[in-house]
């Protein structure tokens, strides 16, 4: 009786050729008090991208996210996720959706295994199937040997894999991963994006998620860069790097000045001296190279080229580079104290 | 002995990579006792693997019940008529070591939120009623394993095990249970951090306690004290239980008239029933408090 059919509610889309976007956002705003945390966001993420936020801390991320899965209420604009409104069909969009937060949400008393059980009962998946989904995500992440260690015994990034496999659990359509690398060693930053790239390869699934490791974001099929809570730019890294477009050449001469000003004479580039070499920046680099040996005049020792990177995207679209901007933030995150003060429930009043 | 299996072979690479894939029903009221269901699991589950916990819930009543109830014997013996100090008191220690415990389930949610679990609860597609209901009863349930403890005891203190006794004991025990974290509840929706939560309730589970007539009998108190003993909620779970307990004992009269005068009002005696009936709907008004905090956020 309990066991009535899966009720058959139309999971629109769901492997139907023509998707509608995974993820559509409309002028979306969030206003706390005095502070516009974000104002007016526009995107759309297509079913099966993998689909980056990159800002530094304070930008609005987090809280944009937040608006996406339900967690805060936007004070303007509409967004979709999975083809539901997340204000007026909150409980359609939670079923859809899987989260990874930036602090943990695990209950360490309990093993991996019933903190995966728990979350899959939670949202009401299939008595019957558990044992093989969990299998599955378990072994994805690696942890499954673990499966009976209580989660307390965890590393943090054992415990952020574990997320990860519980936020897959229920099959979500999306994925929201918020700052998921974030305070773990290189390596396991590494095989998380392994997951994240397995996943995509496997399931159908999207995946949207907060970044501000510029080497991550390259990952991604397409990057947001948010700033001061408003989108500067989005495209693929690659577009948005051509769009950069100048290739950084740095020379070492015999005589750095003499070569500052030959280059503004011959050639019309402004360049500088940084690092302790002569830097410019200019389309081509590579093919520039020959020309600058042929015309400069003057003796050069070494040269190096390289392509612009997302740290010069970011840096053409605010003024400054993200570890820049992360300074003169301070460490103090807005972004942070304001998931804790939207979420959690209860207090303050 | 000649194998020559070697351990290390790597496992079979291959493992079928097909995606198991699960379905999320919408929801509905069979989802909403679901929740409910596994919520109060958890509260279970996770007083099981707490050794230190249980430990404790033993060890408590038997300090209250034997240390304290000893101690004073010799100073009381002349008022009881005989009864036995242990035995007066004991509705009381059952109800404060209840209390205790539902006390600290409720704990569990501002713990929860601290540690972020409680997050995980609230984005689930599910009604924040369901998850505080399953918290409730969970703590509820834990609670009255106390005082089931309690009522094992009852042999050695000169109480019965007459079996509409231990039932009636047990069915009072689980209210109260159920109101006091109900309560534990309300007030946690409001406070972020486990010590200010512990303080708030020792503040008023400490009061409550004494006032309630748990080591004393309410005739014939001083007008300020019955006035208050008549306002604490705990009054009308202790003395019925007592009542109880003293209908099921062989004691004289004036004994009777003394230790168990039962709880008036303006000088009628309040039923039982109603007695048992105020704490259920004191505990059910919390517990919609609970849900309305839990539902005004975000």
């Amino acid at each position: 009786m309990s066991e009535a059919a899966p009720t058959t509610a139309p999971r629109d889309g769901r492997g139907a050729p023509d998707h509608p976007p995974a993820i559509a956002v409309r002028g979306l705003e969030k206003s706390f008090g005095d502070i516009q945390a974000v104002r007016g966001v526009d995107f759309e993420v297509a079913t099966g991208e993998v689909f980056g936020f990159l800002g530094p801390n304070g930008a609005g991320k987090t809280t944009t996210i937040n608006m996406c899965c339900t967690l805060t209420k936007p004070s303007g604009g509409t967004a979709e996720v999975a083809g539901y409104d997340v204000v007026r069909e909150r409980d359609n969009v939670r079923r859809n959706i899987g989260l990874v937060f930036q602090e943990t949400t695990l209950d360490g008393y309990l093993t991996a295994e019933q903190n995966l059980r728990l979350h899959a009962e939670l949202y009401g998946v299939q008595s019957a199937l558990i044992p093989a989904r969990m299998r599955q995500v378990m072994e994805m992440v690696g942890l499954w040997q673990r499966k009976d260690s209580p989660v307390r015994t965890f590393s943090g990034g054992m415990k952020r894999r574990l997320e990860i496999a519980r936020g897959l659990m229920h099959s979500p359509r999306v994925l929201f991963l918020d700052e998921p690398t974030i305070g773990l060693d290189p390596q396991t930053r590494r095989s998380i994006w392994t997951y994240i790239r397995t996943l995509k390869a496997s399931e159908e699934i999207t995946i949207f998620m907060t970044t501000h490791y510029m080497d991550e974001a390259e990952w991604c099929d397409r990057i947001a860069i948010m700033d001061q809570g408003v989108i500067v730019a989005l495209d693929t890294p690659e577009a948005l790097k051509a769009e950069v477009g100048a290739d950084r050449v740095r020379i070492e001469t015999e005589d750095d000045e003499a070569a500052i000003a030959s280059l503004r004479e011959r050639f019309g580039i402004e360049a500088v001296i940084s690092e302790g070499a002569v830097t410019f920046r200019i389309q081509s680099g590579e093919e520039f190279v020959p020309r600058l040996f042929a015309e400069l005049g003057i003796p050069i020792r070494s040269v190096s080229v390289s392509r612009p990177t997302l740290d010069d995207v970011f840096m053409s679209y605010t003024g400054s580079s993200i570890r820049d901007v992360e300074e003169s933030s301070g460490p103090s995150d807005r972004d942070k104290m304001m998931m804790r003060a939207m979420s959690g429930g209860g207090g303050r009043r | 002995m000649s194998t020559t299996a070697d351990p290390q072979l790597a496992p079979p690479a291959g493992a079928p990579p097909e995606v198991v894939r699960v379905e999320v029903p919408e929801r509905s009221f069979a989802s909403e006792l679901r929740a409910i269901k596994i919520v109060w699991r958890r509260e279970l589950i996770r007083y099981r693997s707490d050794r230190i916990r249980i430990a404790t819930t033993l060890v408590q009543p038997l300090l209250f019940l034997f240390v304290l109830g000893s101690g004073l014997q010799s100073l009381s013996a002349a008022s009881t008529h005989g009864v036995d100090l242990k035995t007066f008191i004991y509705p009381g220690i059952l109800c404060i070591s209840v209390m205790f415990t539902a006390m600290f389930s409720a704990a569990s949610l501002v713990w929860d939120r601290e540690f972020g679990f409680l997050r995980e609860m609230m984005v689930a597609p599910v009604r924040r009623s369901s998850i505080v209901i399953g918290k409730c009863l969970g703590g509820a349930t834990v609670a009255s394993f106390q005082g089931v403890i309690v009522l094992c005891l009852a042999g050695t203190v000169h109480v019965p095990y007459a079996p509409l006794l231990i039932l009636g004991v047990f069915v009072l025990q689980a209210l109260l249970a159920f109101a006091i974290t109900a309560f534990g509840i309300m007030v946690a929706a409001r406070i972020r951090q486990v010590q200010s939560f512990m303080g708030v309730m020792q503040m008023v589970v400490m009061p409550m306690f004494f006032i309630s007539g748990a080591l004393f009998p309410v005739s014939r108190l001083p007008t300020w004290l019955g006035v208050l003993n008549r306002i604490d909620p705990l009054t009308y779970a202790v003395d019925p239980m007592r009542r109880l307990v003293f209908s099921h004992l062989h004691v004289s009269a004036a004994a009777r008239r003394v230790l168990d005068p039962g709880v008036t009002w303006w000088g009628w005696h309040v039923p039982a029933l109603l007695e048992a009936g105020i704490i259920v709907a004191l505990g059910l008004v919390m517990l919609g408090v609970a849900i309305l905090e839990f539902s005004a956020t975000d």
